[in-house]
């Protein structure tokens, strides 16, 4: 496999993590729409703890597509 | 080169929209040109319109106008912020704070002018890694300042939660310094990479949308309508992530000065 390929095929690797941030983000906002939906009086109150948690979450998503851009980019031969 | 080879080939060149490139040529100072660049244009811009929209809420009436319930909406929700993140004592941060959050989020949304209509290269200034990294350092030199001004050398104990016991000190305290020491990098990543990746995607849409239009009346109806379509709820997105992106910074920001402030 030539170095071309390789590179394009990591890439392509790389960008399966952003998926798995969808599922993390997703797993944010669904959980606390269902315990805002048992107790709505309390959901307000933790609208802060929920944009820390997406924001863990999706930095995390965002670092696989850093990964990918220096796959592609960045001449390590 | 990469616009001639978009000129022959019919490729977009999703990168070239972040391509810092200078209006004035400037001086030269120590070997390095200091030039006005189309990033300072737009930082002056953004500068600009937070300007006006403050100039314009701050006539402090009794009986609010529209404009002026529009500033103390956006000055009240980080008051609000500050003061339950931080206490009372975190009222002095909002100034900085607020200052953060409104050149984030003006930055953010010039950038998704539509104004390449009229010819003119919309630029975000937030898509740049030096931008979003100063802004960082910023944030964690005051949390830095204000913790060691504050506590001294006890400010060393945020690495050391309540309880630990005395065998297991010396690794959660190198684990949370770790933490500790990403934040800054954190912090400029997340920024810099969600608008980067949006503007991307954006033009990765309108290479499928001109590219699909030229190629015939078949390929526009299956791939240019539906990527148009696609591309008109990504900017509808775009815009939520420009403001969630922005309320994230400040509200990281406030957390981190809460850490350096009360320690925990």
């Amino acid at each position: 496999m030539d170095y071309a390929t390789a590179k394009l095929i990591g890439a392509g690797l790389a960008a399966i993590g952003v998926g798995m941030a969808a599922l993390g983000v997703g797993n944010v906002f669904g959980s606390f729409l269902e315990s805002a939906l048992r107790n709505p009086a309390a959901a307000d109150s933790q609208q802060g703890r929920l944009f820390i948690g997406f924001a863990a979450a999706e930095l995390l998503g965002l670092l696989a597509f850093v990964v990918a851009m220096i796959v592609l980019f960045v001449d390590v031969r | 080169m990469a616009g001639a080879e978009a000129a022959t080939s019919g490729k977009i060149d999703p990168m070239h929209q972040f391509e810092v490139q200078p209006i004035f040529d400037g001086f030269s100072l120590a070997g390095q040109q200091i030039a006005f660049t189309n990033s300072a244009l737009w930082m002056l811009l953004t500068l600009g319109v937070v300007w006006l929209f403050m100039l314009g809420g701050m006539k402090r009436q009794l009986v609010p106008g529209r404009w002026q319930v529009a500033v103390e909406g956006v000055t009240g929700f980080i008051d609000n912020m500050m003061t339950a993140n931080i206490g009372a004592e975190g009222r002095k941060y909002t100034p900085y704070v607020f200052s953060l959050f409104m050149f984030i989020l003006v930055a953010n949304l010039l950038g998704m002018l539509p104004v390449g209509v009229v010819g003119l290269h919309p630029f975000t200034v937030t898509s740049h890694l030096t931008v979003t990294g100063v802004l960082a350092i910023v944030s964690f030199a005051i949390v830095l300042i204000v913790g060691f001004w504050k506590h001294g050398f006890h400010f060393f104990s945020l690495f050391v939660p309540h309880g630990t016991p005395g065998y297991m000190i010396p690794f959660i305290f190198l684990v949370e310094l770790m933490s500790f020491l990403v934040r800054p990098f954190s912090l400029a990543l997340r920024l810099f990479v969600a608008m980067t990746a949006g503007h991307i995607l954006m033009k990765v849409l309108a290479g499928f949308v001109i590219n699909g239009t030229n190629a015939g009346i078949g390929f526009a109806a299956l791939v240019a309508v539906p990527s148009f379509a696609l591309m008109v709820g990504i900017t509808v997105l775009e815009l939520l992530v420009a403001a969630i992106q922005a309320y994230v910074f400040a509200l990281l920001t406030s957390l981190y000065i809460n850490d350096a402030v009360n320690l925990h």
